[in-house]
């Protein structure tokens, strides 16, 4: 039978199948974190139950971190005290934890690729949702919660009905500043955020083939916003270029036996999907969204739709705007680079390229956060701290920071900041917070402006 | 994990469609490291104003409105996979939440803690708020072994669906870390062909 690659994957991990129930899942490689493991960690000790495969697990903190004075004891004593169980439950397991000022430390979903942790063909499973990321490697990676967390610890495998399978295609040639944030803002707004659910998505078509590995994490970050459990992109030569060399990954004549079999995972032509969507490259631009879900979203330049659901009316009111409206020219104080989605090297370096030589407007406050301390350390040898803070943006210590606001990282009530993050939600940065998603171009556009403008005019 | 089997209560209309699980339990009150108290902050920046101070329109507010049972609109429980909206949604007092749609990660989380979500059609959901915004004390009737939803007074119903394993699992009070630990064997056996397996260079 064809197979699609997913189904490769999903089926080289299969433990058993319970009839007209879940498939028992085998997971290569299970991330945890501060937020959602410690109530796993109990239930164990509860039932009196060891972790199965501590080997197989990675742990990091990142949610509910300081991106301050990571050297100085944590202040929030809440905070403090959820860092140390985690400390104390990975020691106690045997289990390798990657914690505040380690080299390794910074967001799950941006340290566990740079270091090769993920590898193509793979299962791997995070308690958040946005581990579908690690797609990006053609793996399959989704976020479960935190009883799924345990089942992880106690036996390796979750119990989960195999999705169905979606393909999203986009081909063609994309546009001068449109960047791999602005490819999934507008899948979503064609889409839905419930188009994705009960699916997993590959993502296919030459623009994800010509895009960076980088680019096509943010892609898969985001297949959660449109409901999907996960998203995926074939593995080829660059991701295998990009996975040669890493720490964790695989050397010499072993890369080579797994490269070979990773370049084997791929959808067989003909191979059926249960959904399809196709898109041209040339209909995207720059996007923003204006209202309190991802799949809210318009071009820069277009308006606020007139049509709109009993939601959508709670969402503008919310968000302060009105059907038919432009959001060109619209003040914006705050700006935010980072996140799970756009926190890598190269969202740095586009955002650098445009500020070079710029000052950012004096109303904005612009918070600068890398995804991880290698990320950091990248930014540091490349010379854009310099570019940033000669620019007037604060540049800030790793971790998921004003994606959430689990921190001092808090976007105030009332106030707009167009962030590179994935989510919209009411509240999401900061209680009264109005978040409008955009990508490292836009919001460093905006910064430099102090308004949402249509910057592809002034780009070469 | 407690059974469920049967529950016949008055419910809370939620009448907003793409609840997500930042609404139901904001990422500030995750810092916990139990599972208890998130009872008190569920839909806290709904429920509460910024004083602190009881949203009087929001229908958890509303006295008129008891009851184990939350009717909400549309894809309900989307976003993050924190199962703190579960146990928020649990400890409030919920028992089932019924919607047109549930998020993947949500309805899982809320399997795993006794939280019955119950998918019903757009019109049979719309039928539900109609009924118990004009009579808040009607009550509704979920059945999980025959997987019907009902409104005795009212004569209407509809059946439902769920996985056959998590219904057995609900009505039994099972939970899936004894039935993974049980298969360890299985687990074992599959790591020694994986890895037999992973070896060859051609596809698995």
């Amino acid at each position: 039978m064809k197979k699609t690659l997913f189904d490769k994957i999903w089926d080289a991990h299969v433990v058993e199948s319970i009839p007209n129930g879940p498939d028992i899942l085998y997971i290569d490689k299970h991330l945890i974190h501060e937020v959602t493991s410690p109530q796993a960690f109990n239930e164990l000790k509860e039932r009196e139950i060891s972790v199965f495969r501590p080997d197989q697990i990675v742990a990091t903190a990142d949610h509910n971190t300081p991106t301050e004075n990571q050297h100085l004891p944590v202040k929030d004593l809440l905070s403090r005290k959820q860092l140390k169980e985690l400390t104390q439950n990975c020691q106690e397991n045997n289990i390798t934890l990657y914690g505040l000022g380690h080299p390794y430390n910074g967001i799950v979903h941006v340290m566990a690729p740079e270091l090769g942790i993920t590898q193509p063909g793979m299962t791997m499973v995070c308690g958040d949702s946005h581990t579908s990321t690690h797609g990006a490697f053609g793996t399959i990676a989704f976020g479960i919660g935190t009883s799924q967390v345990s089942q992880v610890f106690a036996s390796q495998c979750v119990l989960v009905q195999k999705p169905k399978k979606l393909r999203v295609n986009v081909n063609g040639k994309l546009k001068k500043g449109v960047l791999p944030k602005d490819v999934i803002l507008y899948i979503i707004s064609k889409l839905g955020t419930n188009s994705g659910t009960g699916y997993f998505c590959e993502y296919a078509g030459n623009v994800f083939e010509e895009m960076s590995m980088e680019g096509r994490m943010t892609v898969c970050n985001m297949s959660i916003e449109m409901g999907a459990r996960g998203g995926l992109i074939a593995p080829d030569d660059t991701t295998f270029e990009y996975v040669k060399g890493k720490e964790f990954a695989p050397k010499g004549e072993e890369f080579d036996t797994k490269k070979a079999y990773w370049a084997t995972l791929k959808t067989d032509e003909d191979a059926e999907f249960d959904q399809e969507y196709s898109f041209d490259a040339e209909d995207i631009e720059p996007m923003i969204t204006y209202g309190t879900n991802p799949g809210m979203g318009i071009k820069i330049t277009g308006t606020i739709p007139m049509e709109g659901g009993k939601s959508d009316a709670k969402a503008l009111a919310y968000m302060g705007f009105k059907p038919g409206e432009s959001l060109l020219e619209k003040t914006i104080n705050w700006i935010f680079i980072g996140s799970c989605t756009n926190s890598r090297i190269e969202d740095f370096r586009q955002a650098a390229a445009f500020i070079k030589g710029k000052q950012k407007a004096a109303n904005v406050n612009a918070l600068i956060v890398p995804g991880s301390r290698q990320v950091a350390a990248q930014i540091e040898a490349e010379g854009l701290t310099e570019v940033f803070e000669n620019a007037g943006f604060t540049l800030r210590q790793p971790g998921c920071s004003a994606c959430l606001a689990m921190n001092d990282d808090k976007i105030p009530a009332g106030e707009y900041c167009v962030s590179t993050s994935n989510r919209n939600f009411e509240g999401r940065q900061g209680q009264g917070s109005r978040t409008i998603l955009a990508s490292p171009l836009t919001a460093a556009a905006t910064a430099i402006s102090g308004k949402l403008t249509d910057f592809t005019k002034h780009l070469n | 994990m407690e059974k469920f089997i049967t529950l016949t209560d008055t419910a809370v209309p939620l009448e907003i469609e793409n609840v997500d699980t930042d609404q139901i339990i904001p990422a500030r009150f995750l810092k916990a490291t139990d599972k208890a108290g998130f009872g008190e902050n569920l839909f806290r920046d709904w429920r509460f104003d910024k004083n602190d101070e009881p949203n009087p329109e929001f229908a958890l507010n509303k006295p008129e409105y008891k009851g184990s049972i939350l009717v909400a609109g549309d894809n309900f429980g989307c976003g993050s996979s924190r199962e703190h909206a579960a146990w928020a949604l649990k400890a409030y007092g919920f028992t089932v939440v019924v919607s047109s749609y549930f998020a993947d990660i949500f309805k899982g989380n809320a399997l795993n803690n006794g939280l019955l979500p119950v998918q019903v059609s757009a019109e049979f959901l719309d039928q539900l708020f109609v009924e118990i915004t004009k009579d808040t004390s009607v009550e509704i009737k979920v059945d999980l072994e025959a997987q019907k939803i009902e409104i005795p007074k009212k004569d209407i119903s509809e059946s439902f669906d769920i996985d056959p394993y998590k219904k057995t699992c609900m009505i039994n009070g099972f939970d899936d870390i004894d039935f993974l630990v049980s298969k360890l064997d299985a687990i074992k056996e599959f790591e020694r062909k994986k890895s037999h397996k992973t070896q060859a260079t051609t596809a698995l």
